[in-house]
């Protein structure tokens, strides 16, 4: 029988519009890799929040090895040895890694100063212990946000940490570095320490878990050994209904050239190349998707696009206007729509309400406007509208956005891109952080569109995504596109291969 | 006439008037590292000022009047932090109320214990440092080094000490590592187990008693006087440093000499040339604003700057 390490027992937690956690049991034996699943909002994150010490429960106890204990804060939960690695980096981008690192618990010499050396060596000693290299020295807003989620597991490694939280720590990164996250779970496993693993994707769910804790609307709906169960079922568990894990998409004839990129350049922000003369056609009814390592372009080339990033050469043409570097207001005016890739930051306004959040980009437009003010029955029943079309919880019109949780979020952004039939959709990962039921459902909205003879250019580090939507494929590396390939003639491995620049695939399939 | 300009007592004065905007910059540096805009700082130098110099008068002791500026300083700053941190009111608003405050308070109590607005220091800080020689043309290199650099009011070199510490204190401290981790991102620091709230209330205590011995120079020292409104938008200026000086000390220090430069050079043009004064008098503003915008790179402010510290949203 193994050793039970952790036990919450009858949890409760409650927000002004939601019971976020409901009586919720939850155990963690030592030594193993416990993988808590949910929807979005069902309240992993409110859980892992109470364990660190960052919201209070309303009621309910935590055991740390058998002993009743009181997590009144952070640095309670650190001295107990719980780390965590939050959904949104804790990390302050203007400090060096081993500043952030330190924070909070600082190495000190001569009584006063920070002894800089001790900690730089301690950083590297831990980094090296789970195998891989880091630059103490860089600046956390210069690194990749796959070497920033290693600070965050040295950060907590730091602090002596025996259970490591994860939050859904796999979302932002791409295929080959969540291998190595898996490699560095591995090797913290043999070295005694006990992880919870907050994920929406089920592979890997089946990949590294011990055992799984399933939650649905704040309450824990089963607890599984993961060699007992398979993701079919843990999807329906997670939803409450069986779950397509698999589209369905329809063969149909693509229609005239919609979007049509000719030799584009665009510079990123620090003034190097970005783009190198990028060209291709998007067809109506025709999802072109774009596979790539973040940071190959994808991101300059959805911004060019969307008006958001000047072209430095070339031509973007919608039909036959030649829209390159129109204002972003011209290029929605011209019916592109766009899911951008970075939501929090574009994608709406966290202080302003669903029903705002709604209307901008057409809040200028009747019938929201009408004259000097807003026409509020107008915006109200749009949002009763779209709210009930897409199924936004809670369904209240006046919720800031930023009381939502992330699956809901994405379902506001993309039902106002997609409201008002844009003749162009640019979706930006636009799974990234739902579960598998939100993602379910943007993909048939996507797919909607398709079939309604929209032209779809889609961008994902998911490869899955990109393998199950596209009718067709474009590897992007380095700012080129490197190969051109159809969905059914691929697989995961081979685009793997080109995306990192190991192979280059030269023979471009011909259009017909 | 350069040469009549451009001399050791020119750069001496620059540096004197420079004082007071730096340590009050020196205030918004360590307020807004750790988030919080206190733009109440004119208003403490104004009664920092004020109080020097009833106090300096009432007890007879300089260094008491300085101690009685900084500690209602800290005061001033104290209830500036209950609004903005604690009870996460506007802080523009906040420092707004301290300015308006400020003015009228002075006022008052000038009525009230001395019966007008203009008040004399009844002694001063002595001067530490060489005397000054006068043995003709051969002496004309020392005479201007000890002018600059050993010539001047304790507070002056105690200046240059606050510098250096606030440079050591907030790069190389715990405290400081803490006090930029909260300013720029206070949820990570929570989480990190800094006690965010903590560490603006001492940051912003500290630009309290920063301002107030800035507006201590600025009566007992530099006008030997105290009159109404003596601050005169140096509270301003001193953020318009901070900017310049982008939220470093040293900087700040640089960007507040610059500034005491195009007043002290101000105070001479009125002197040699017909241009009416009110023209000169703009000379200072002017050079700000000339700076402000051809600033080398950018000024970022820490990106939490003015926005109050919430643990749980909605
Ligand atoms: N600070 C808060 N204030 C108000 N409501 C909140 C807050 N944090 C979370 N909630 C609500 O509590 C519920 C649970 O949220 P939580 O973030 O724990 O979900 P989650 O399971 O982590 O979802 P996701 O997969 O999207 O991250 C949601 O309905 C959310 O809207
Ligand atoms: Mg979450």
């Amino acid at each position: 029988m193994p050793e039970i390490t952790l036990e919450m027992k009858d949890i409760t937690k409650r927000f002004p519009l939601v019971v976020a956690n409901d009586k919720v049991n939850f155990a963690v034996y030592q030594g193993e890799i416990h993988a808590l699943v949910g929807e979005n909002g069902a309240g992993k994150t409110t859980l892992m929040s109470i364990l660190y010490g960052l919201y209070q429960a309303d009621s309910g106890q935590i055991f740390i090895k058998g002993k009743k204990v009181n997590i009144a804060n952070p640095k309670v939960a650190i001295n107990l040895k719980i780390g965590m690695v939050h959904q949104h980096f804790m990390l302050v981008p203007p400090l060096s890694v081993t500043e952030n690192i330190i924070l909070g618990m600082e190495p000190i010499k001569n009584n006063i100063f920070i002894d800089l050396e001790r900690a730089t060596n301690k950083v590297k000693e831990i980094s090296e212990s789970i195998g891989f290299k880091i630059d103490p020295h860089a600046k956390i807003e210069n690194i990749s946000v796959g070497i920033q989620q290693r600070v965050e597991i040295i950060k907590i490694l730091y602090r002596g940490a025996e259970i490591l939280i994860m939050d859904e720590p796999t979302a932002v990164l791409t295929p080959q570095e969540v291998e190595e996250l898996f490699e560095i779970l591995r090797s913290l496993i043999k070295q005694g320490k006990t992880i919870i693993f907050i994920t929406h994707k089920l592979n890997e769910v089946k990949a590294v878990s011990d055992r799984i804790t399933v939650m649905r609307r704040g309450k824990v709906v089963g607890v599984k050994n993961t060699k007992d169960t398979n993701q079919e079922e843990i999807a329906s568990m997670m939803v409450g209904r069986k779950v397509l894990l698999e589209v369905d998409k329809k063969e149909h004839n693509f229609g005239k050239t919609v979007l049509k990129v000719d030799k584009l350049n665009a510079l990123n922000n620090k003034k190097l190349p970005a783009l190198k003369e990028i060209s291709f056609e998007v067809r109506e009814g025709e999802i072109l998707g774009f596979a790539g390592v973040e940071g190959n372009g994808q991101t300059e080339l959805v911004e060019v696009i969307s008006g958001l990033r000047l072209a430095a050469g070339g031509k973007i043409k919608l039909y036959d206007k030649d829209i390159t570097n129109y204002s972003p207001r011209d290029i929605r005016e011209q019916k592109i729509a766009h899911i951008p890739e970075d939501r929090r930051q574009r994608g709406f306004i966290s202080n302003y309400s669903v029903a705002e959040n709604l209307i901008l980009g057409s809040n200028y437009r009747p019938p929201f406007n009408k004259g000097l003010t807003l026409n509020f029955s107008a915006i109200n029943n749009h949002a009763a509208k779209l709210i009930k079309d897409f199924d936004i919880r809670p369904s209240d019109r006046n919720n800031l956005l930023k009381s939502l949780s992330g699956g809901n979020q994405q379902k506001v952004i993309v039902a106002r891109e997609l409201f008002g039939e844009p003749r162009l959709l640019i979706a930006a990962q636009p799974t990234r952080g739902l579960d598998v039921g939100s993602t379910e459902f943007v993909h048939q909205q996507i797919l909607n569109e398709r079939d309604k003879g929209k032209a779809i250019l889609l961008v994902s580090a998911d490869l899955e995504e990109i393998l199950s939507l596209s009718d067709l494929i474009a590897v992007i590396y380095e700012g080129e596109i490197v190969a051109i390939l159809d969905p059914k003639k691929t697989n995961e491995k081979e685009l793997g291969l080109l995306m990192t620049g190991s192979v280059r695939n030269n023979k471009f399939p011909k259009k017909k | 006439m350069f040469g009549s300009i451009f001399n050791a007592d020119f750069i001496a004065s620059s540096i004197r008037i420079a004082i007071p905007l730096a340590l009050a910059g020196l205030g918004g540096v360590f307020s807004e590292r750790s988030g919080v805009i206190n733009i109440g700082l004119e208003g403490i130098m104004l009664t920092g000022a004020f109080t020097s110099i009833a106090v300096t008068n009432f007890i007879q002791n300089p260094w008491l009047g300085i101690l009685a500026a900084i500690i209602i300083g800290i005061f001033l700053g104290l209830i500036h932090g209950i609004t903005c941190i604690t009870f996460k009111a506007n802080q523009i608003v906040s420092g707004v109320a301290i300015n308006l405050f400020a003015s009228g308070i002075t006022v008052f109590f000038s009525w009230l214990l001395f019966n007008e607005t203009q008040i004399m220091a009844k002694i001063s800080l002595p001067i530490w440092g060489l005397s000054i020689p006068n043995l003709g043309e051969g002496s004309s290199f020392l005479r201007s080094i000890i002018i600059i650099f050993a010539h001047h009011s304790p507070l002056v070199y105690l200046t240059i000490i606050i510098f250096i510490l606030s440079h050591l204190i907030i790069f190389r401290t715990p405290f400081g590592l803490r006090l930029r981790s909260v300013g720029e991102y206070p949820q990570a620091a929570d989480t990190m187990g800094v006690n965010v709230i903590k560490i603006r209330y001492i940051a912003v205590m500290t630009s309290g008693a920063l301002a107030g011995l800035a507006g201590s120079f600025l009566s007992l020292e530099q006008a030997h006087f105290f009159v109404k409104e003596i601050s005169g938008g140096r509270g301003f200026i001193a953020l318009a440093a901070m900017i310049f000086g982008k939220w470093t000390p040293f900087g700040t220090a640089g960007a507040a000499l610059l500034f005491g430069f195009g007043e002290a050079l101000a105070i001479r043009l009125q002197s040699v040339t017909a241009v009416p004064v009110q023209f000169i008098n703009m000379v200072p503003y002017l050079l700000a604003i000339f700076v402000l915008v051809s600033a080398i790179g950018r000024a970022i402010p820490p990106a939490a700057d003015g926005i109050p510290y919430e643990k749980e949203v909605g």
